[in-house]
Formats: structure tokens, C-alpha cells, sequence
């Protein structure tokens, strides 16, 4: 039943990308562009779909955190609260990536429905830089735990 | 703004939204890409079932679109291969480091109120339009 739901969220997810041009990686750049303000060609849609976005998930997870979720045993909210490092630094290379090509992770996905050739390479690129990130991770605990242990 | 989508992009952005309060109400997961594929193809992942689901429903979205009449967008990519996995590679390594992207932190986390995520998504904004100010105004104007 998990994995039921899980395709219907997906599918509405997929859905709301469809619906609201953000699965155009054309569309995206057009909002990013915001030095195309002035001459009157900014595509402020994407500041939209967050506005309208945000106050279903507000109102939605403050109902969800009064009962228990129907097909797990608790709701897995995020712990980390600390505005690190890590957290700035992998937005800003996010970021870059994201720049030059308009894609973000959903998107790229959902964009292999198309079986277009450069979102299939985005992808399998995207697999390689998120694996390389958690064996960089892995061994930089082992490092840390290596000296701690060393003392 | 002669190319502002409002009603669109709202309706589109409300079914984002409810998608994140399902997946919560139903499985108790916060609905970030980031998250959702790198369990997914993590070798020793024990938890792949959903995350694959989610990520079939997703691709059948536009699918179903097509088999209602609309056509499947063909997305506009650059020209430059080595642009693309170059781009691919930082969109990896860079969502996985910062735990989120654009649906985990910029729906899901400020939904939340969360200082963190609100700090990630006004960085990646900041940084990816930079990146469009100079390849569009400096490269290419």
C-alpha cells in the first residue's frame, strides 16, 4: 500500500511540474532571468507555483502533525536545523548546476518520459555526482572517526 | 511579462503542494527529489519501494498528459554535452551535500518554516540566477 500511495504522490507531483511549465527547463531559466526584467520578458511563474505551493504544505503538515500517517508507523520529519557549511556550499554548486541547464531534480526525471538524450545524460550525470558525493562522505567520517579514535 | 503562466502555475503549484501533504499523511515521507533518488539508487539501500513508485508516477504524469491530447514537452537542452553532465554532476553533488533541492527544501522546508531550508533555497536561487545573468547577458549578449 506504501508503494500505491507513493505512485499517486508521484503522479500528482508529476502532474503539478506538467500543469505548471516548471517540467521546461526553458520555463525555469525564463525565471531566473531576472535581468530580462526590465525589458519586460521575466517569467515570474515559478515564484507562482511556490506561492500557491507553500500554503497547501503549510496547512497540510499542520494537520499532518496531529495523527499518525496511514501506511507507516510515524512521520519522518527532518532533525537538522543548523545552517552549516555544508548546506551553503552544496546550494550554491546546486545552484550553478541548476543555472545552466534550468533542470532541478524533479524535473530531470520526470523530463525522461521524453526519452530526449541530453535529460537521460543529466541524469545518469546526476547519479554520478550523488553517489560520488556519499563516497566522498563516507570517507571523510572514516577519516574523523580514524582521528578520534587515535585521539 | 508576456510570458507569465499565473493560473496555470498556480494549479500546478497547489497539486505540488498537496502531493507534499499525501505523501506525508500517507507514508509519513517529506516529498524531496533529492532525497527519494538518492535512496534510490544508494547500492545498500534497503528502502527502495516508494521511492520507485514515486518516481514511476511522476514519469507517467506527462505520459497520461499525452494520452489526453497534450503533447509530451520536449525539453530545450544546451547544445554542449559536457555542459549538461557538467551541470548534471554539480546538481548531484550539490543537492546531496545541502540535503535538498528545490522540492525538499524550497516546497517542503519552507513549508515547514524552516530557517535551514529558507537559507538553502534564497542561496541556490541567488547562485543559479548568477549563473543565467552571465551565460545569457555576458557570454551571450
Amino acid at each position: 500500500m506504501r508503494a500505491l500511495a507513493s505512485l499517486v504522490c508521484g503522479f500528482v507531483f508529476g502532474w503539478g511540474l506538467f500543469i505548471s511549465g516548471m517540467i521546461r527547463p526553458e520555463k525555469v531559466l525564463g525565471f531566473l532571468d531576472i535581468l530580462a526584467i526590465p525589458s519586460g520578458n521575466w517569467d515570474p511563474s515559478l515564484a507562482m507555483v511556490m506561492a500557491a505551493a507553500l500554503p497547501v504544505a503549510w496547512v497540510g503538515y499542520a494537520l499532518a502533525r496531529r495523527r499518525k500517517p496511514v501506511f507507516a508507523t510515524e512521520n519522518e520529519w527532518p532533525s537538522q536545523t543548523t545552517i552549516d557549511r555544508s548546506l551553503i556550499a552544496g546550494s550554491v554548486l546546486f545552484g550553478i548546476g541548476w543555472g545552466l541547464v534550468g533542470l532541478c531534480p524533479g524535473p530531470a526525471l520526470e523530463n525522461l518520459a521524453s526519452l530526449s538524450s541530453g535529460v537521460i545524460i543529466f541524469v545518469i550525470a546526476m547519479a554520478v555526482g550523488t553517489l560520488a558525493h556519499d563516497v566522498w562522505y563516507a570517507g571523510a567520517t572514516a577519516l574523523t572517526q580514524a582521528k578520534v579514535a587515535d585521539g | 511579462m508576456a510570458n507569465f503562466t499565473p493560473i496555470s502555475a498556480a494549479i500546478g503549484g497547489a497539486l505540488i503542494g498537496l502531493s507534499a501533504v499525501l505523501l506525508m499523511l500517507l507514508n509519513g515521507r517529506i516529498a524531496g527529489i533529492t532525497g527519494v533518488f538518492a535512496g534510490l539508487i544508494d547500492p545498500v539501500s534497503n528502502d527502495r519501494g516508494w521511492r520507485a513508485t514515486f518516481v514511476a508516477g511522476m514519469i507517467i504524469a506527462p505520459l497520461s498528459a499525452a494520452f489526453l491530447g497534450y503533447s509530451i514537452p520536449i525539453p530545450h537542452m544546451p547544445a554542449s554535452l559536457v555542459t549538461v553532465a557538467v551541470a548534471g554532476l554539480l546538481v548531484g553533488f550539490g543537492t546531496r551535500l545541502s540535503n535538498g533541492c528545490t522540492s525538499g527544501h524550497g516546497i517542503c522546508g519552507i513549508a515547514r518554516l524552516s530557517p535551514r531550508s529558507i537559507a538553502a533555497t534564497a542561496t541556490f536561487m541567488a547562485a543559479a540566477m548568477a549563473v543565467v545573468a552571465v551565460t545569457r547577458h555576458v557570454i551571450g549578449g
